[in-house]
C-alpha cells in the first residue's frame, strides 16, 4: 500500500479522495484536506470569477493540487475558453472538462467533451475529463490524449450511488488509464464499492458538503476509499465471485 | 373585493383624463391585446398552447388530501403532482411540502444564496398598466440616466461589493431604445460580474444585440398568464400585447441568452392557476432547450405612488410559500429569486427552503443609489420608484444576515464566454 500511488500527468498521489466542487465553503475544504486527506480539490472556474469579497483562490491549502473545472461551458468551445482563462488566473495545468447542454439533470455531453480534450491535450493542459460512462467515448478520449477517465456513478448531486456501475466496469477493465468515479458518490460504502470494483479514485462533494458532521463524514470517506483500495489490491476472495459454486465438479468428467 | 386601481392626477389635461376614463370603462375603446403591433417578431412555437391548454383545464378545487400526500411520496413531481401541491387541499401540508422543499434546494444547490441588485436606468413608460407606479397616467418624477450617470450608480453599487446587476427600465421604447439599454451593459461588464436585464419584450436580433453587449439574462414578467384578465389590467402600449410578451423568453434564447426568468405578479389573477402557468412556462421551454438556466420569482403586488392601496389580495404569505415550495419541488433545478417586496423575516425563512437568490441594498427609484446608500440628500435629480419595498436591508447587511442563516452568500458563480 506504500508504494501504491495515483499518477496524474506526472504527478503523484497518495490519496485517492478528490473534493468535487458542486457545493463549497472554507469548512468543506478543511475538512476535505485534513480530515478526508484529500490532495486534488476540484474548483469551477466561473465560481472563482469573483472579486475580493469571498475569493475560493485563497481557501486553498498549500500542496493541494487545483483542478479547475469547466463548468457552465455548452461546448467544446467555450471549455477550451475556459480552460485557458484557469490557465491565465494561475490555476496550474490540470483541467476538468465538464459540459454540459442540459440544465436539469446537468449530464456531460460526450461528443463535445472529446472534441475539447483533444484541443486542450495539445496545448499542454493534463485533461481529465467527466464523461457518461460509455465504453466508446471513453476509447475516444484516450485517443484524444486524456490523462484520466471521469465517469459519472449518478447524476450529479443525486447520493444514488453506483446507478451505472456495470458500465464503469467495462471501462475499469478495457481502458488503460486510471478511471476516477465522478459524481453521485452518496455515501463511503459507495465509494468503497468502487474502489473494490478498480476505480481510481472517486469524486465527491454533496456527500460531504450535506453531511450532519462533516469532519466526521469526510474521515469516514478516506477510511472507505481505502478500505476499497486495499481490497481491489489484495483480490478479492471467492466469498464474492459471482455465481454459486457447484457441488459436482462440471469438469469431472475429463480424464 | 379587487383593487381600486384607478387614480386621476391633477397633472393630466381635460383630454388626457377623457382618454384615460374611455380605456377603464369602454373595452370596445381598448386595441385587441392577443394581435401583434408593426415591428413585433412573431416566432413558431408551440409552447403557448401547451402552457394554457394546461391552465385553463386546471381545476384547483378538485384536488384532494390524498392526491397531495401522492404528489408528497413521488420521487419525481409530474405535473399532476404539482396541480395537486398548488391546490387548496395542499394548505394543511406547508411544513411537509418545505421539507421536501428544503431537500430539493440543498440537493441542487447546497447552502448557497446569490445576492443581486436592480439598477433601474429610467422610468419612462408608454403603457397604461393600472398597477404600476410608472404608468403613463401616473404623475411621477420621469427620470433617464445618461451613460455618465449610469456609471455613477454602477460604481456606487459595485463599491458596495456587489457582483451582479440587473438593469431595468422603464417600458418605452422611444426613451429607452436597445442601443441605450445595450450601452448600459457595456458599462456593467465593466463594474460587474453579471448583467441581466428586465426591459420590454424585444426582437430576436435585438437580443442577439444586448447579448453582444454583455448581458446574458433576460427576465420577463408576464404578468398574469389569464389573457382576458391581462386584457383588464393593461388598458394602453404595446406592453397591452399579450402573446408577443409572453414569447419573449424564447426570443431571449433563440438570441443567445444563457438564461431566462419567469414570473407572475401574484395578486393580479388566480394566483394558483398563474402560478402553474409560470411553472409550465419554465417546464416547456426547458425541454426545449435543455441548455437555457430557467428562473422564477414571485412578485405580489405591492402599493405604489399615488396609491397605498394596492395589495396582493388573496396571495398571504402562507399561499406565497405554498407556492414557492410547489415551484421547487416540481422544478428542482430552476433558481427562485425573492425580490424586497417581501419583508426580511419572509425572506430570511425562504431562503431556507426554497429562495435560491435575494436583492439587497434595493432602490426602485432612478439615479438615487448614491444617496440611499450613504444616507444623505446629494442634490441630484432623482426618479420616482415603480412600488415600495419592504425589505431595505443593505448588501453588507444581507451578506452578514444569510451568514446567520448558515447560509453562503455566493457573489458570482458565472462567467461570460
Amino acid at each position: 500500500m506504500e508504494n501504491d500511488k495515483l499518477i496524474l500527468g506526472g504527478r503523484e498521489f497518495t490519496s485517492r479522495f478528490i473534493l468535487g466542487s458542486g457545493k463549497y465553503s472554507l469548512r468543506l475544504i478543511e475538512a476535505a484536506v485534513k480530515d478526508a486527506g484529500a490532495q486534488i480539490i476540484t474548483l469551477a472556474v466561473r465560481r472563482a470569477n469573483t472579486k475580493e469579497h469571498e475569493s475560493i483562490l485563497d481557501y486553498i491549502p498549500k500542496g493541494v493540487t487545483l483542478l479547475p473545472n469547466t463548468s457552465g461551458a455548452r461546448d467544446a468551445k467555450e471549455a477550451v475558453r475556459i480552460a485557458r482563462l484557469a490557465r491565465e488566473l494561475g490555476c496550474g495545468d490540470f483541467v476538468k472538462i465538464e459540459i454540459m447542454r442540459d440544465s436539469k439533470y446537468l449530464l456531460p455531453d460526450n461528443q463535445e467533451t472529446i472534441k475539447a480534450t483533444e484541443t486542450l491535450a495539445k496545448e499542454g493542459f493534463v485533461v481529465l475529463p467527466y464523461m457518461y460512462p460509455d465504453l466508446y467515448a471513453a476509447r475516444d478520449l484516450v485517443n484524444a490524449g486524456a490523462a484520466a477517465v471521469m465517469p459519472l456513478a449518478a447524476p450529479i448531486g443525486s447520493n444514488k450511488g453506483l446507478a451505472a456501475k456495470e458500465f464503469i466496469q467495462i471501462l475499469i477493465d478495457e481502458i488503460d488509464l486510471p478511471i476516477i468515479v465522478d459524481a453521485g458518490i452518496g455515501r463511503p460504502s459507495q465509494a468503497c464499492e468502487a474502489m473494490e470494483m478498480g476505480a481510481a479514485a472517486v469524486m465527491a462533494n454533496t456527500a460531504l458538503a450535506t453531511a450532519g458532521d462533516l469532519p466526521l463524514m469526510a474521515g469516514a470517506f478516506k477510511n472507505a476509499i481505502e478500505a476499497g483500495r486495499a481490497a481491489y489490491l489484495s483480490g478479492l476472495g471467492r466469498v464474492l465471485t459471482r455465481g454459486a459454486d457447484a457441488s459436482d465438479p462440471l469438469t469431472g468428467f475429463l480424464r | 373585493m379587487d383593487n381600486q386601481y384607478f387614480v386621476d392626477s391633477d397633472a393630466l389635461s381635460q383630454a388626457a383624463l377623457e382618454k384615460k376614463h374611455r380605456l377603464e370603462n369602454d373595452p370596445s375603446s381598448r386595441t385587441d391585446h392577443m394581435a401583434y403591433l408593426p415591428g413585433m417578431e412573431r416566432i413558431q412555437s408551440d409552447i403557448m398552447d401547451k402552457v394554457i391548454g394546461q391552465m385553463k383545464g386546471y381545476d384547483p378545487s378538485k384536488y384532494t388530501a390524498r392526491d397531495v400526500r401522492a404528489a408528497l411520496e413521488h420521487e419525481t413531481c409530474t405535473i399532476e403532482d404539482f396541480k395537486a401541491l398548488l391546490s387548496p387541499a395542499a394548505e394543511p401540508f406547508l411544513e411537509r411540502m418545505a421539507e421536501k422543499a428544503r431537500l430539493e434546494t440543498r440537493k441542487h444547490f447546497g447552502n448557497t444564496v446569490y445576492l443581486f441588485t436592480p439598477l433601474y436606468i429610467a422610468n419612462y413608460c408608454e403603457n397604461y398598466c393600472v398597477y404600476c407606479g410608472f404608468n403613463c397616467y401616473n404623475h411621477i418624477r420621469r427620470m433617464k440616466l445618461d451613460l455618465e450617470q449610469i456609471e455613477h450608480e454602477m460604481e456606487v453599487i459595485a463599491r458596495s461589493g456587489m457582483e451582479e446587476i440587473l438593469i431595468l427600465t422603464g417600458e418605452s421604447r422611444a426613451q429607452s431604445d436597445v442601443q441605450y439599454i445595450g450601452e448600459a451593459c457595456k458599462l456593467a461588464r465593466k463594474y460587474f460580474r453579471m448583467a441581466g436585464l428586465e426591459i420590454y419584450p424585444v426582437n430576436t436580433d435585438e437580443y442577439a444585440y444586448l447579448h453582444e453587449c454583455g448581458a446574458d439574462y433576460v427576465t420577463v414578467f408576464q404578468e398574469t398568464y389569464d389573457s382576458d384578465r391581462y386584457e383588464q389590467l393593461h388598458l394602453m402600449g404595446h406592453k397591452r400585447v399579450w402573446p408577443y410578451r409572453f414569447e419573449a423568453q424564447e426570443r431571449a434564447l433563440r438570441g443567445g441568452m444563457r438564461g431566462v426568468a419567469f414570473s407572475a405578479l401574484l395578486g393580479l389573477a388566480d394566483f394558483r392557476k398563474d402560478a402553474l402557468a409560470t411553472a409550465l412556462h419554465v417546464y416547456y421551454l426547458q425541454r426545449k432547450y435543455p441548455h437555457a438556466e430557467m428562473s422564477l420569482s414571485c412578485p405580489r403586488l405591492r402599493p405604489i405612488v399615488n396609491n397605498d392601496k394596492i395589495n396582493p389580495q388573496d396571495v398571504g404569505e402562507r399561499q406565497l410559500c405554498q407556492v414557492l415550495c410547489a415551484y421547487r419541488i416540481f422544478l428542482p433545478f430552476a433558481g427562485i429569486t425573492v425580490s424586497s417586496r417581501e419583508s426580511a423575516r419572509f425572506r430570511n425563512g425562504i431562503v431556507k427552503i426554497a429562495a435560491t437568490k435575494v436583492s439587497a441594498g434595493v432602490s426602485t427609484g432612478v439615479g438615487d443609489h448614491e444617496s440611499k446608500y450613504s444616507g444623505q440628500d446629494t442634490g441630484g435629480e432623482q426618479g420616482d420608484e415603480q412600488f415600495e419595498i419592504d425589505d431595505g436591508r443593505s448588501f453588507d447587511k444581507m451578506y452578514k444576515d444569510m451568514e446567520g442563516q448558515g447560509l453562503q452568500p455566493v457573489l458570482n458563480d458565472y462567467l461570460y464566454v
